[in-house]
Parts: structure tokens; C-alpha cells; sequence
């Protein structure tokens, strides 16, 4: 069963002045667990895709169903509420609280999702040790690395158990060796909590990873390939290295 | 809830230079608000309290009408029926009896008009420490034909203790009063003005003098609480009937309360002036630190923080700045204001004529009143959240996306 259906969606910007179709007429579906990179030159529409799909924005036309739910009848404070249920983030830029400590920035999702201390405290070391970076809890973002941040970013993103993670460029300022450190992680989370992500990237070494790929151009889906073969590489992913 | 707490503390320590400096502001501002207002109230409290102690009491009562015209007339018996209902009235700590008029005293050639004051020297020695005002002599008690005369008006007179004093006025009903006292103490009386014309005498001897025997021209009364003084008031006002005028120090004093109070409101507007002043710094910077943190906030809202959490947090940001700066102010200010209310500052020239002629003692005393600090706290705590509003406003209307893409 689909956990994401968009049904003929489109976002206009400028509507009124010189109209802009970021999206345009885009009708997708994607399954749990999956892990899907929509690619796509700049300004095609990637970022925009993702506000739609996560509701940080609204479409001019055409809705998006999260499981079976019309997320776009919502109204702004629900969708905050939907959001820190069902829906992770990981953002280029990492954004993390910069005054709270990583362990701080994972657990702090939980805490407003009201989940009691314990609870908090042992997914917060799982997931921690998850990406690596249980001995390093306790330091804020200035004084971890950047890979190091996105690691946390996406420990973040996994706190609220949600029903899918949206990627936004995430590593787009990371080295070669974090990159391939992220993805590791965020394939074998994928894996061990069948949790799905949906990327936007220009990044080859994500969509070398990626199991669908998404091309957009103009706003339109111009290519959407299931790349079979790289269902071997996500069950031995060292071989790539 | 913890978290959003440990947020907001942390961050306003991340431009620790801008909050230093915003916790500055307001922490002069609140020196400066507990310095004025506590010198204010403090002056207001020593000119009530001298007026309350040495003159009228907090209550007093008089016969129907003599308020308007003070004679001697218009005096009244002290009943034994009035004393019981004093002595049954638990908020009463004390009930001097007086009979208060006007004669001429004489000496050699010099004349002047006096107030002479009858009173019950132990029970008026109780209140005002006349006793320890005299600076020459001794004090009297009562059965004694002898005078208390004030320093100024010996010196006018040019008298000394064991010296005579030649008094002549209006008695009750008409009869001329006249009589010689010998001088047994002089005094030093706080309030300039009566400095230089107050005699006091035994109550029964002014009631001799004045052909009035038994006759009072008042009755003061010290309250246990001030604060209940109005439902005494109502309680003897109940009792006594329409042949007695109660009346509380304020109506007695209208002119000075007139006085306090334009003071007060003078003062207020001074302090909203510097609150208002403070009170745009502390918005510009809260502003400035909700401004630069729009990125910020659109991620933590994109994440699932509702907006009410936000702006929680930056309202406890706006108090924790001002809370610090109050407590540091309170800490810099009450010391100082502890020292200078034991060692009040003496006041000499225009200023001191000026509180001279409000029957003040001329010193600036200040006021502990723990109202004060309440007052300005809250001020400042209020002005903090006023100065929030307008950046809590631009939290709840802004657009995410457009703050992510800053």
C-alpha cells in the first residue's frame, strides 16, 4: 500500500504577476521503505516537491495523501502536529538547535511529542549509537563536524518513529567519506526500521544508492526508474566503497 | 516544558555582549526607579509621620464643627462613657487627650503668639519622646504649673529654664485667660514652623488657664494598624453620633496630602519616561534576537514545535533578561538604600525650606517600603512582556518556508 500518493499537483508561484509552475500536474506514489532520490537540475522543482510532500507548503492545486489522510486539508497547526508525528527532516544545512547538545536535539523531538523521560532517553542512545555518535551526546553542533551533524540530524529526523524521512540535499556539504558514512547509516536504518526516505539531490552518490529515482524537470516528472540492481548494493553496500 | 526553559537560558547567553548590555539598561533603570521612589516614599512616610506623631494623630476627635472654626468654644468633655468605647477598640495603641489654643506670651518686651498645647505628659511623652527633646531643663509631669517652651521661641524671648513666661489669651466663653509659668524644660520640636511657637503645659493647668475645666478640644488616636484605620473610623463615627467629628490625618491634612500626592504623580510620569526608554531597548533587542533567528524558528516549527512553544520560549528568553537584571539591581540597590534609611541625608538650602514648609523634617529619608521593590519588578517584568509582543506577533505570522529559504 502506498504511504505517500500525490494526486495531479501543482504549485504556481507569482500566480498573479509572472506565473512560475514549480510543479506541475505531478501524480506519484511511494511504498514503505523505500528509498527514493528525486534528482533534477536546479530549479526543477525538487525542493518544492518535498515542502509539498512534508506540508511545510500548500499546492495551488491537487492534494497529497499520507496515508490515505488529505494532508492538504489541514489546517497550519495541524499539519505542525502531523508533522512531528509522521514526518522526518533532514535539511542541507544540518539545523540543528545550536544551543542544545546532540543528545538534547534528538530527544527534544520526543519531548514534544510527549514521550516520557526513560522512553526518551533509551531511543536517544539507540539512535545515537546508530549513527556512531553515542560518545559524542553531549557536545553541541558547533563542536561536532558537519558529517557529524548530519549524522545527528538524521538521528533527529528517526526520533519520532516517523512514517517517512524527507532529505533535502542532505549532503550536499559533506566530504566524500561522510557521505558515504550518511548513507550507510540512513540505508541500514531504512533496512532495520523499514523506514522510508525520500531524497532531493544532485548528488551522484545518492543516486547510486537509491532504489527509485525520480528525474524532474520544468515540474514535471520527466523519469521515474526502479533501479533493481542496486537492491544488491543496499544488502552488501561496502562492495561500492 | 524543561527543555523550552533550558533553551531560551541558553540562548540569551549566545550574544552574551547584547544581553550584558540589554540587563544594563534595565538594571539602571530599576536603580534608578528604587532610588527615586524609595527617597519619595520615604520622605512622603517621614512627612505623614511627623504630622501623624506630632500633631494630629492618625484619628482625631473633635467636637461637631471645630475643625472649621478652631476655638475654644468648641470643646467637648471626655466622657466616661467615651473612654471606655477608646479603651474597647483593639486597634487603638493610644489616646492622647488635648486642649489646644492660641495666647500671647510675654517676656521683657518682646511678645509673640504661641500655640499652647495641654496634654498628658506621660501618655504625650510616650508618643512624642518629648522627654528627649529637651536640650536644657527638665520634662514636667502632671500637677506641675510649669511650661515646656520650644528652642526657637525661648531664643525669640530670650528665657531660660527657671524663667518666667507671662500668657494671655481668649478663655471659654469670653473669660480672659492669663497666667505666669515658670519655665522647666526647653525642647528642640522637630518641625521648624512650631519650633518657634509651640508651648506645652499639663492638660489640667491649660484647662485651668482656659477657664474650661474637663474640656478637651481633641482626642488623638494611634492605631495599632493604620491599615484598618478606616473601619475604626466607621466603628467610632457609628458610636459617637452627630456631636463629634471624626477625622482621619488625611482630611486634617489636606494640603500636604494635595502635595504628596502631585509629588507622586510627578513622579510616576518620571519613571514611565525612563520605563518607556528602557522599555524600546529591550524591544529592539528582543526583536533583533527573534529577527536573526527566523531560520532557526521555521526549522523548529518544520520539525513539529508548535508556534506557542516558540513564542514561549521567547517570552522566557525576555524574562530571564529581565529577571537577572532585577535581581542584580535589587542586589547593587538595597544595600545602599538599608545604609541611607538608618543615615538619612541632610538637607540645607531652598530644598530644606521647601520640606520645612510641608512641616517636614529637612532630610531625605528613604522608604523600604517592600512595595517599592514589588512595584518596580513588576514594572519592569511588564515592560519586558509589552516589549515581546510585537516580535511574538511577527512569530506567529511568519511564513516558514520564506525563513528556511533566509
Amino acid at each position: 500500500m502506498s504511504i505517500i500518493t500525490t494526486k495531479n499537483l501543482e504549485k504556481i508561484y507569482n500566480e498573479s504577476i509572472v506565473p512560475v509552475h514549480a510543479i506541475n500536474n505531478i501524480s506519484l506514489s511511494f511504498e514503505k521503505g523505500e528509498f527514493t532520490a528525486i534528482v533534477g537540475p536546479s530549479g526543477c522543482g525538487k525542493t518544492t516537491l518535498l515542502n509539498l510532500l512534508g506540508g511545510l507548503d500548500k499546492p495551488t492545486s491537487g492534494e497529497v495523501f499520507i496515508d490515505g489522510i488529505n494532508l492538504t486539508e489541514f489546517s497550519s497547526n495541524k499539519i505542525i502536529n502531523f508533522r512531528l508525528r509522521n514526518i522526518g527532516f533532514v535539511f542541507q544545512a544540518y539545523n540543528l538547535i545550536p544551543v542544545l547538545t546532540a543528545k538534547e536535539n534528538v530527544e527534544f523531538i520526543m519531548e514534544l511529542q510527549g514521550i516520557p523521560k526513560q522512553k526518551r532517553e533509551e531511543r536517544v542512545v539507540h539512535l545515537l549509537e546508530q549513527v556512531g555518535l553515542k560518545e559524542r551526546m553531549n557536545n553541541r553542533p558547533g563542536e561536532l563536524s558537519g558529517g557529524q551533524q548530519q549524522r545527528v540530524a538524521v538521528a533527529r529526523a528517526l526520533a519520532s518513529k516517523p512514517k517517512f524521512v524527507l532529505a533535502d540535499e542532505p549532503t550536499a556539504n559533506l566530504d566524500s567519506t561522510s557521505t558515504g558514512n550518511l548513507l550507510d547509516i540512513m540505508l541500514k536504518l531504512n533496512e532495520m526500521e523499514n523506514t522510508t526516505f525520500i531524497f532531493a539531490t544532485h548528488d551522484s552518490r545518492v543516486m547510486k544508492r537509491a532504489r527509485r529515482i525520480i528525474t524532474l524537470d520544468d515540474g514535471k516528472v520527466v523519469q521515474d526508474e526502479n533501479i533493481k540492481q542496486n537492491m544488491k548494493k543496499q544488502v552488501n553496500p561496502a562492495d561500492e566503497n | 516544558m524543561n527543555t523550552i526553559l533550558k533553551m531560551a537560558w541558553r540562548n540569551i547567553w549566545r550574544n552574551k555582549r547584547r544581553t550584558i548590555l540589554m540587563m544594563f539598561s534595565i538594571l539602571i533603570a530599576i536603580v534608578l526607579s528604587l532610588f527615586t521612589r524609595s527617597m519619595q516614599k520615604g520622605t512622603y512616610a517621614n512627612m505623614i509621620d511627623n504630622v501623624v506623631k506630632l500633631s494630629t494623630g492618625y484619628i482625631q476627635i473633635h467636637k461637631k464643627g471645630y475643625w472649621d472654626n478652631k476655638s475654644i468654644n468648641e470643646t467637648f468633655v471626655e466622657t466616661t462613657k467615651l473612654r471606655r468605647l477608646l479603651a474597647g477598640d483593639k486597634n487603638l495603641t493610644l489616646t492622647i487627650p488635648r486642649l489646644e489654643s492660641f495666647a500671647l506670651t510675654s517676656s521683657g518686651k518682646r511678645t509673640k503668639g504661641a500655640v499652647i498645647i495641654g496634654t498628658d505628659p506621660e501618655l504625650e511623652d510616650s508618643l512624642n519622646h518629648y522627654s528627649k527633646k529637651i536640650i536644657r531643663g527638665k520634662y514636667f509631669k502632671s500637677g506641675d504649673k510649669a511650661v515646656l517652651v520650644s528652642d526657637k521661641l525661648a531664643e525669640f524671648l530670650q528665657l531660660g529654664v527657671g524663667d518666667t513666661l507671662v500668657l494671655i489669651g481668649q478663655g471659654y466663653h469670653g473669660i480672659t485667660a492669663a497666667g505666669k509659668y515658670p519655665i522647666k524644660g526647653i525642647f528642640h520640636f522637630p518641625i521648624p514652623q512650631l519650633d518657634n511657637q509651640l508651648i506645652i503645659m499639663p492638660l489640667e493647668e491649660s484647662q485651668y488657664f482656659y477657664a474650661a475645666p474637663n474640656r478637651i478640644t481633641s482626642i488623638s488616636l494611634m492605631l495599632n494598624n493604620p491599615g484598618n484605620m478606616d473601619k475604626t473610623i466607621t466603628m467610632l463615627r457609628e458610636k459617637l453620633g452627630a456631636d463629634y467629628e471624626v477625622m482621619p490625618w488625611q482630611e486634617m491634612n489636606r494640603e500636604m496630602v494635595q502635595a504628596i500626592e502631585s509629588d507622586n504623580v510627578g513622579g510616576i510620569i518620571m519613571l514611565a519616561i525612563l520605563y518607556m526608554v528602557i522599555g524600546f531597548g529591550v524591544f529592539g533587542t528582543v526583536m533583533m534576537m527573534t529577527m536573526e533567528r527566523r531560520k532557526e524558528f521555521a526549522i523548529m516549527i518544520a520539525v513539529g514545535m508548535k508556534k506557542t512553544k516558540l513564542l514561549t520560549m521567547v517570552v522566557w528568553e525576555t524574562i530571564f533578561i529581565g529577571v537577572v537584571a532585577i535581581l542584580a539591581g535589587l542586589l547593587i540597590t538595597y544595600p545602599m538604600l538599608l545604609y541611607l534609611f538608618y543615615h538619612p541625608i541632610p538637607l540645607t538650602g531652598d530644598l530644606a525650606s521647601y520640606m520645612i514648609a510641608f512641616g517636614a523634617e529637612p532630610i531625605l529619608p528613604f522608604s523600604l517600603n517592600p512595595d517599592i521593590f514589588i512595584i518596580q519588578t513588576i514594572s519592569v517584568i511588564i515592560i519586558s512582556i509589552i516589549a515581546v509582543i510585537y516580535p511574538l506577533s511577527v512569530l506567529l505570522r511568519f511564513d516558514v518556508l520564506k525563513a528556511m529559504r533566509s
